[in-house]
């Protein structure tokens, strides 16, 4: 199977770093603003930015994970229906600050997903979005990152795969590969 | 996996453990669903469900109605005595009929056993039985194992005794299928004419003396009596049924540890179960019927999902 590296561990890390200073640069000392992690691959990239920004701004933030499953539009439409995954959101989010946060931004539908089921813990005062990979040209709803660490143009045939040592592989990396 | 092998739940008999454990795991993530703020998911919006109930049902027909209504499916409702059932329609016909105004899934309640199976085998739609005579009553027993394996973190390996008039309970038969596909032994209790004949053949311990069994399980299912069904006399007198047979706080007290005591209600206290019990901390009654919305919502998603 054919595959081209987008990103290797030491620019994963380097986009990370950068996203750190970016949000302690927009949101001061964080005190109004939570972090959720879009179930199932966002928790990851979440969890190593929570690390971060403790380590840098020695700043421990409010976070959780969001499943939107429910809230898909494309329930019944599908082959194989989705297994939902925990949502585990300890605090209201009503006036607060978000920051939505997943590995790849492709077709845009689970993030309105994603900002479907959000509210029912709340009215936010403002949501960002913040992805490892924004896939250009491939939008279905009108939806946009906010933080971004690489934009990559990519064909429907192909997929972002992204790769975490956590997940049981050598290294981080992220991967264009073919649909088998 | 992500769906059920059957287009219907008809009877715990019919799935396989990984069905019921897939429907566990879904009813966990809908049991969230039901402490956020806003308890509504917008699943099955373009879904209509019929709740045709041919009998009488307080519990199970809220909780079915609060678990479509969470899932932001259309209801309809209906229940046989202000219907044309009383002017001689047959099931087929009523059933058809309200099929006809486009309704996606039924949930149905019915005296005579098999009649969601006949159905099944007569409609589209997805049939969901919600008790069915003395048959089963597979939505209840999902939710007495969930709860267990709430209580205690799993099922598998567990003792539980159902406690009771088995032989006109479908929720027995139902909790038996359950918690042996799920690994764990059981016992049914009660007199000797309220057990039926054949019982031992589906691999239960039987047992005539509660206090026995009580000190043999680690969950007491303990059943109603159900005088509704009974057409001869089962026992001589209520106060002798309870004298023998009813479960106290001082039946619990004997015992060298602490066992959880269940019961799918109503509760005819005094009878079966005394208040000292029922309100006690060994009891998971109230948890029972939340985690019924909860069981109920998973199958009804994952039901619907299934194309």
């Amino acid at each position: 199977m054919q595959k081209r590296l987008v990103l290797d561990q030491q620019q994963i890390a380097i986009i990370l770093k950068r996203f750190c200073h970016q949000l302690i640069e927009n949101h001061d000392n964080f005190d109004n603003t939570v972090f959720l992690g879009l179930q199932p691959r966002g928790p990851i990239v979440l969890d190593k930015i929570v690390g971060l920004i403790e380590e840098i701004a020695g700043q421990k933030v409010p976070f959780g994970y969001l499943d939107a499953t429910f809230h898909r539009d494309d329930f019944r439409r599908r082959d194989l229906p989705l297994k939902a995954n925990e949502t585990k959101i300890e605090f209201l989010i009503e006036g607060k600050k978000v920051i939505l946060i997943d590995d790849v931004l492709y077709k845009g539908r689970s993030v309105r997903a994603a900002l479907d089921a959000m509210i029912a813990f709340g009215r936010p005062l403002k949501v960002e979005l913040m992805v490892l990979v924004d896939r250009k040209y491939t939008r279905d709803y009108p939806i946009m990152p906010d933080y971004y660490g690489v934009k990559v143009n990519t064909l429907e045939s192909q997929y972002v795969s992204v790769e975490w040592t956590k997940n049981g592989f050598d290294k981080d990396a992220i991967w264009i590969t073919e649909k088998a | 996996m992500s769906q059920l092998s059957s287009r219907h739940l008809l009877g715990i008999k019919d799935i396989t453990s990984d069905d019921i454990q897939l429907i566990f795991e879904t009813a966990d993530n809908f049991k969230e669903v039901l402490n956020r703020p806003i308890k509504k998911v917008p699943s099955l919006r373009d879904i209509t469900i019929a709740n045709i109930f041919f009998e009488n049902s307080t519990r199970t027909k809220l909780s079915f109605e609060l678990a479509e209504k969470r899932l932001s499916a259309d209801v309809v409702n209906f229940s046989s005595s202000n219907s044309s059932v009383k002017k001689g329609e047959t099931l087929i016909d009523t059933v058809n009929n309200i099929l006809s105004m486009k309704v996606d899934m039924v949930v149905m309640r019915h005296s005579s056993p098999g009649a969601p199976h006949f159905l099944s085998r007569n409609i589209k739609a997805n049939i969901v039985n919600a008790g069915d005579g003395t048959h089963e009553h597979p939505t209840q027993a999902l939710l007495d194992a969930f709860s267990i394996r709430e209580k205690l973190g799993d099922v598998a390996g567990k003792k539980v005794a159902i406690i009771g008039d088995i032989l006109h309970s479908r929720v027995a038969l139902s909790n038996i299928f359950c918690l042996q596909k799920l690994g764990a032994e059981v016992m049914v209790c009660g007199p000797v004419t309220l057990l039926p004949k054949h019982i031992d053949s589906l691999g239960v311990i039987v047992e005539h003396d509660v206090q026995c069994a009580l000190a043999w399980c680690d969950v007491a299912n303990i059943l109603r009596i159900q005088l509704e069904r009974q057409q001869i006399k089962y026992f001589p007198s209520l106060r002798e049924y309870s004298l023998y047979y009813g479960v106290n706080k001082k039946m619990l007290d004997t015992l060298d540890k602490e066992i959880v005591i269940m019961h799918p209600g109503p509760i005819n206290r005094g009878v079966e179960l005394n208040s000292d019990v029922a309100d006690s901390e060994h009891s998971i009654i109230l948890h029972q019927v939340e985690n019924g919305v909860a069981i109920r919502m998973a199958v009804l998603y994952l039901l619907a999902g299934v194309r």
